[in-house]
């Protein structure tokens, strides 16, 4: 696998995300559904799709997103926090 | 050569019979007489800068500079705080066109153990381990009790799936017996096999780290080319009078293993380079080489040295279907989108192969492997994403005539099977 890129990310496991649409409500301009419920990168490289690029301004939603996750399938890397 | 060789009176093997020089099904003496003893002063960690002067990529599909990942695992070692690393030999060969680990742990074991011994002498490791399906394994276990060396090794059994040999797969397999990819943040040579640093290196990789710890970087690059030295191992299989494994030069190309194999290239339709996750070749562009270079204007790279050969009255988009049918029943199913996404671009793929005329099939699969790829733990569904584009490209006009009622190869009208 690949180092995530620099800055932080919001980090998806796949193995666990079942796709239950939480992050997704809570970051409407980073991630929307695909066909199957799963959440999918709206910006960003297609190699960027399992580390997902935050804004400052998106920090505090994507915390909240990795704490209310109910599969705990998400992770915030490469953060100073 | 007489069995009873000295060291200093072995002579490096000359030209491109390398790994299997000590013969067929090579037991220890027989190994010892064609390559010498392994000199402990080339069990030290001044191996990597001769790794590094090699230019040895590895052989296990990615083809990764190996000097690079063995000093990853040593920058990340500290003996202060019992990190000593973890090196793994692995063979487990889930690619169905890929013999070639499976011939090499048969005729050269002593060869990997070698290189498995020096690897992990070079990085200090606390802990060795080869891991090999069933019918490789016991060939590396025999050869492991007739030398006095040897006896750290810890042999574990891998799972016959596409998957296991998949490197986070291989530490997850070892670790806690489930061969499936794990989802990581971190590299595994920073922390892998219970948190250690860890090497996993393809079984041909470390043979050729054996030789090289042996005879040195010049030997290695006596063939070869500056970009791709030494030999690799290849599978060719398909449209061929026998599946073989040949050793090759890094920078031969594809029209030379192939005529080397008796295969007429008047013959031939395409070739499946680097695997079931790889990209075709079509005939016209069968003199590029295996090079990086020679490869990368084609979408594609050796990868495991996997060479699968279409014949010209085959049906490429039949074949690439049962391919991709066979990728989507091997998902670890822990990944949603690669969980439904493979089997959904093999149902459509197996439409288009099947004489389905509708013309929005082309559009459909393409935006399908655009919703797959990045979208997964390990390259599963990346890897099954590039082989469905690269069929769509490479046999453009068959997608074409299929759907006009037409397939270019089997002279006949495609039609729908019922069922």
């Amino acid at each position: 696998m690949a180092e995530p890129p620099l800055g932080p990310v919001l980090h998806i496991d796949w193995t666990r995300c079942d796709g239950r649409g939480l992050c997704t409500e809570l970051l409407p301009e980073l991630l929307a559904r695909d066909k199957w419920g799963y959440p999918v990168a709206i910006t960003g490289a297609p190699t960027a799709r399992s580390d997902v690029a935050i804004t400052p301004r998106h920090l505090d939603a994507a915390t909240d997103a990795v704490a209310l996750c109910p599969l705990l399938a998400l992770t915030i890397v490469g953060s100073s926090r | 050569m007489s069995g009873t060789a000295v060291a200093g009176a072995i002579r490096p093997p000359g030209g491109l019979n390398r790994l299997f020089s000590a013969g067929q099904d090579a037991d220890y003496r027989a190994h010892l007489a064609a390559f010498g003893a392994l000199a402990p002063s080339s069990l030290t960690p001044e191996l990597v800068d001769e790794l590094a002067r090699s230019g040895l990529s590895g052989r296990g599909g990615a083809g990764f500079p190996v000097a690079r990942k063995v000093g990853a695992v040593s920058r990340h070692s500290d003996r202060l705080w019992a990190r000593s690393p973890v090196v793994i030999a692995n063979g487990a060969e889930g690619e169905p066109r890929s013999i070639k680990d499976s011939t090499l742990l048969r005729h050269a074991p002593h060869l990997v153990i070698d290189g498995l011994l020096a690897a992990g002498a070079a990085v200090g490791a606390s802990k060795l381990y080869l891991y090999a399906p069933a019918g490789s394994i016991d060939y590396a276990r025999a050869a492991a009790r007739e030398r006095k060396d040897a006896r750290s090794i810890v042999f574990v059994e891998a799972k016959d799936s596409f998957i296991s040999g998949e490197a986070s797969a291989v530490v997850n397999a070892i670790e806690n017996g489930i061969a499936l990819p794990t989802d990581r943040i971190v590299r595994l040579t920073t922390t892998g096999l219970r948190r250690l640093p860890t090497l996993v290196h393809n079984v041909e990789t470390l043979a050729q780290v054996g030789l090289i710890a042996r005879f040195g970087a010049a030997w290695f690059r006596s063939l070869g080319s500056e970009r791709d030295p030494g030999t690799r191992l290849v599978t060719v299989s398909g449209f061929v009078p026998q599946e073989r494994v040949l050793e090759v030069a890094g920078h031969t190309s594809i029209a030379d293993i192939l005529e080397s194999c008796g295969v007429p290239l008047d013959g031939v339709a395409a070739v499946l380079v680097g695997g079931y996750h790889g990209a075709w070749i079509a005939r016209d562009n069968l003199t590029a080489n295996l090079s990086a270079g020679g490869l990368a204007p084609h979408g594609a790279r050796s990868g495991a040295g996997i060479l699968y050969v279409l014949g010209r009255h085959e049906c490429p988009l039949v074949a690439s279907a049962s391919i991709v049918h066979y990728l989507a029943s091997e998902s670890a199913r822990q990944c949603g989108p690669c969980l439904f996404g493979l089997p959904e671009m093999a149902s459509l793929l197996e439409r288009l192969a099947t004489g389905d005329r509708e013309q929005g099939l082309r559009r459909q699969l393409e935006a399908l492997t655009q919703s797959v790829i990045g979208r997964g733990s390990c390259h599963h569904p990346d890897g099954t994403a590039g082989l469905v584009l690269s069929t769509l490209s490479v046999f453009a006009a068959d997608v074409d005539a299929h759907l006009t009622g037409r397939c270019l190869r089997t002279a006949q009208p495609s039609r729908r099977s019922n069922g």
